[in-house]
């Protein structure tokens, strides 16, 4: 029954890759694409999936987990829901980006080896630049960008954002 | 919308034209001005015109009824949200949701200027103002080509780039232009390659133009990975037809049929704008198959970056566009003679094809008439760092740095004193006050040792440690050397180490030689241009201020008070409770003292961990900076 049960995840799991990989019409090319969709898809890459689709686009399974370890942007550990990206770009740097990754870090209580809070709600990252110089220091939370923050805003933003999800698991309760 | 031919998007445009309401509103939604607000900005405009519009419908329709249109970029991000006022060309910054009703009120129904929302300046006791756009300093000096449309034009809308004038430049060479005569128009321009090298764009087309093969690429590289650069992504959100436009060009010119887009994974906001655009060009003809009735075809594919800074790098771009590690490879053979799967293929910056549609368009004389002969044209510059007015500004090539720091920026905020600026990101050079009155262009900036590069502008005051920020730069490299090659993988690391010494207070003498000796190296051994740069903002930072950098390694002294190793925490004897708090949280243990006698600290074994000083309930922990004149000698 338990066995059944892990089979029939599993297969549903393998379903959205199928899925991706022909959208992508089994291009090796698309391989860092398909990797995005994937991770988008998941949170992160998981080993087996990788090795599915080595054998999918007819590579090596270290051929896809070379591409895999090489971008920044890879996982191979799960993801938080909500991904906070805390820009150290110079401009950002030079206006104090380490005060507001403090900030963010104490806020979640995140240990100094932790990237990930336990209930997988936020993932911390720095990032090099995001591009939003003129509002540094700046940060990200997934698509959002956050302007100008410091201690006060990063403890208020993140409320609202903890506030926001209590919110919609509620709304999963009760429905 | 369809275009059979080039006659059609004449006359479409014409009729465009006409149309065009001159009364015209924008709100600036760039990621500056909507962090700050803009789209409850934009909200309210649409509330109020609408509401007023019922009231004063019967006078003048178009005038009171103004389209409020999200635009790209404006570029002044600093004084954001910002509103410019058409036909006037008045401009308002910071306007909140609750100015509005009063720009409706004044402004749209009376033609009277908000004085309280223009810029302003005091000179001593007198308060001048500067109400219209073109006149407040930010933009005065500035000379828009890449940013023609950037915060004029909806980027999602088709139609306002057309009504610029947008893809006749196109229709202009598929029916007039071989592809050898629009080689030649823009290396007659002299137009250089944006992405930092400065490479002359028409030669680059030249030499894959005459390699015969069965199909070619043509690359925008839109990877635009140096920390504090930030103008592909505005062009891109901002005007993304001018760059699909623009590859198209050059895919004609060349002989390209294909074209990638490869835009970093950072930039969520170019991805959905592009596709729109994209879409939309396809749709109308202007891209696809046979392009406006000519025996022209050309389609533009989007590859996202996974991050990875190496990519900038035309070989490793190549690479992660086929699907594979982002890794450099020995040039020759150059892409131009076999880039994508081995097809001869030309890369080209953002900013760079965002010039050639308004080259094509005005000749190539009109574009040499602009900048110096060496370097003519334009360049953006995200500006960034201690200055005043942080933003984008494109200026003439040759204007000199202290016009575009204190012109255009505004000068060092808080009436700080400049320091350095820091011009190419993690591949450029710090260059220093005695360089002020260098030209910009490619080739000044060179031979002071920074380079252009993408176009990063970081101004730093005096309250920037030097040599922090070179440990910066070289975090960065370091992080992102891709590992292929000995010379740039082991070198950042052992010149990241050293400058970890010296700004933590370990470093000796010897140290300082050998750190220049090992950026010599990486300079002259490694593989890419990461690697072949990468020791340029050491360098150059030694070279300018190695006062600062003897400071850190003879004196233990920060004179900028940034390197923690480089204070000391004491006791003052006077408020000292001999409470004991301090000497309890101490990690080391290196606080002691008895009742009722002041506690000391014993420096030899504090690691400025800063914990007593957050304990202490007397204030009595003081942090003392050391200075050059008591410096300790060891």
């Amino acid at each position: 029954m338990e066995n059944s049960k892990q089979e029939q995840t599993l297969v549903r799991k393998f379903e959205k890759v199928n899925r991706i990989l022909e959208k992508h019409s089994y291009n090796q090319s698309d391989l860092i694409g398909i990797l995005q969709e994937i991770q988008e898809e998941y949170r992160y890459l998981p080993e087996e999936i990788l090795t599915y689709v080595a054998t999918a686009l007819g590579v090596s399974p270290a051929y896809v987990y070379g591409v895999a370890t090489f971008y920044a942007q890879f996982s191979l550990k799960p993801k938080g829901k909500r991904i906070i990206r805390v820009c150290d770009g110079t401009a950002c740097h030079v206006r104090g980006s380490q005060t507001v990754l403090k900030a963010v870090r104490e806020y979640l209580g995140l240990k100094p080896d932790e990237d990930t809070t336990p209930d997988l709600l936020f993932t911390v990252e720095t990032v090099a630049c995001i591009g939003a110089c003129a509002l540094a220091p700046a940060m990200m939370i997934d698509d959002q960008v956050f302007g100008q923050m410091d201690q006060e805003k990063v403890e208020q933003t993140l409320e609202s954002i903890i506030q926001e999800e209590k919110g919609e698991e509620a709304n999963v309760f009760s429905q | 919308m369809f275009f059979p031919s080039k006659e059609e998007l004449e006359k479409y445009i014409a009729n465009l034209k006409q149309t065009v309401n001159s009364r015209k509103v924008l709100v600036c939604t760039g990621l500056g001005c909507l962090a700050k607000g803009a789209d409850q900005v934009c909200q309210r405009f649409e509330e109020l015109i609408a509401e007023n519009g019922l009231k004063v419908e019967l006078t003048r329709v178009t005038d009171d009824n103004p389209e409020v249109k999200k635009t790209g970029c404006m570029g002044w991000c600093e004084a954001g949200p910002l509103v410019q006022i058409e036909p006037e060309g008045i401009l308002y910054l910071r306007v909140q949701p609750e100015d509005v009703a009063e720009i409706v009120e004044r402004t749209l129904k009376n033609q009277e200027i908000v004085d309280r929302l223009t810029y302003q300046e005091k000179r001593g006791e007198e308060v001048q103002q500067w109400p219209l756009m073109k006149d407040v300093p930010f933009y005065r000096k500035q000379m828009k080509i890449v940013l023609r449309n950037c915060g004029l034009i909806d980027p999602e809308k088709l139609d306002d780039y057309l009504a610029r004038d947008g893809y006749l430049a196109l229709a202009k060479i598929v029916s007039q232009m071989t592809p050898d005569a629009v080689v030649r128009e823009v290396t007659n321009s002299g137009l250089r390659g944006r992405g930092g090298g400065g490479f002359p764009t028409g030669r680059k087309w030249q030499f894959a133009q005459v390699v015969k093969a069965d199909q070619k690429y043509l690359v925008c590289n839109g990877d635009e990975g140096d920390p504090g650069a930030f103008m592909d992504r505005s062009v891109m959100e901002g005007d993304p037809h001018s760059v699909i436009e623009g590859m198209a060009i050059a895919g004609y010119a060349i002989g390209a049929s294909q074209g990638f887009i490869y835009v970093r994974a950072e930039y969520p906001l170019a991805v959905s704008r592009l596709n729109k655009a994209l879409a939309d060009a396809r749709e109308a003809g202007l891209l696809g198959q046979n392009i406006l009735g000519s025996d022209f075809s050309f389609d533009i594919t989007i590859r996202e970056g996974a991050g990875a800074f190496v990519c900038g790098e035309e070989t490793a771009l190549l690479a992660s566009v086929e699907g594979k590690r982002g890794m450099p490879r020995p040039r020759p053979p150059y892409p131009a003679q076999s880039g994508l799967w081995g097809k001869p293929t030309v890369i080209d910056n953002v900013e760079t094809l965002a010039n050639i549609p308004a080259i094509l368009l005005n000749g190539a004389d009109w574009f040499r008439s602009f900048g110096t002969p060496t370097s003519p044209g334009t360049k953006t510059f995200a500006l960034s760092g201690k200055i005043k007015n942080t933003g984008l500004a494109e200026v003439p090539m040759g204007i000199t740095l202290r016009e575009l720091i204190f012109d255009v920026a505004g000068g060092i905020q808080n009436d700080g004193q400049f320091k350095a600026v820091q011009i190419g990101g993690p591949s450029g050079g710090c260059l220093t006050e005695q360089h002020l009155d260098l030209s910009v262009d490619y080739d000044s900036l060179c031979s002071a040792g920074a380079i252009m590069g993408s176009g990063g502008l970081v101004v730093l005051d005096q309250d920037t440690c030097i040599v922090e920020v070179a440990r910066f730069f070289m975090t960065f490299t370091q992080n992102e050397s891709c590992g292929k090659c000995v010379p740039c993988r082991e070198g950042t690391k052992h010149l990241l180490e050293i400058l970890e010494k010296i700004v933590n207070g370990q470093a000796e003498q010897e140290d300082l030689d050998l750190l220049e000796e090992v950026a010599r190296v990486v300079q002259d051994a490694s593989l890419c241009g990461l690697g072949k740069t990468a020791p340029n903002p050491v360098l150059t930072t030694f070279r300018y201020f190695q006062d600062e950098y003897l400071d850190h390694v003879v004196n233990k002294v920060c004179p900028a008070q940034v390197c923690q190793s480089m204070k000391d925490y004491v006791i003052d004897p006077e408020k000292c409770r001999a409470c004991a708090k301090c000497a309890r949280v101490c990690p080391v243990q290196c606080i002691s003292g008895r009742p009722r006698v002041p506690y000391v600290i014993d420096q030899s074994k504090c690691t400025k961990c800063g914990s007593c000083f957050e304990a202490c309930p007397f204030d009595a922990i003081i942090v003392d900076w050391r200075r050059k004149e008591n410096a300790r000698k060891n």
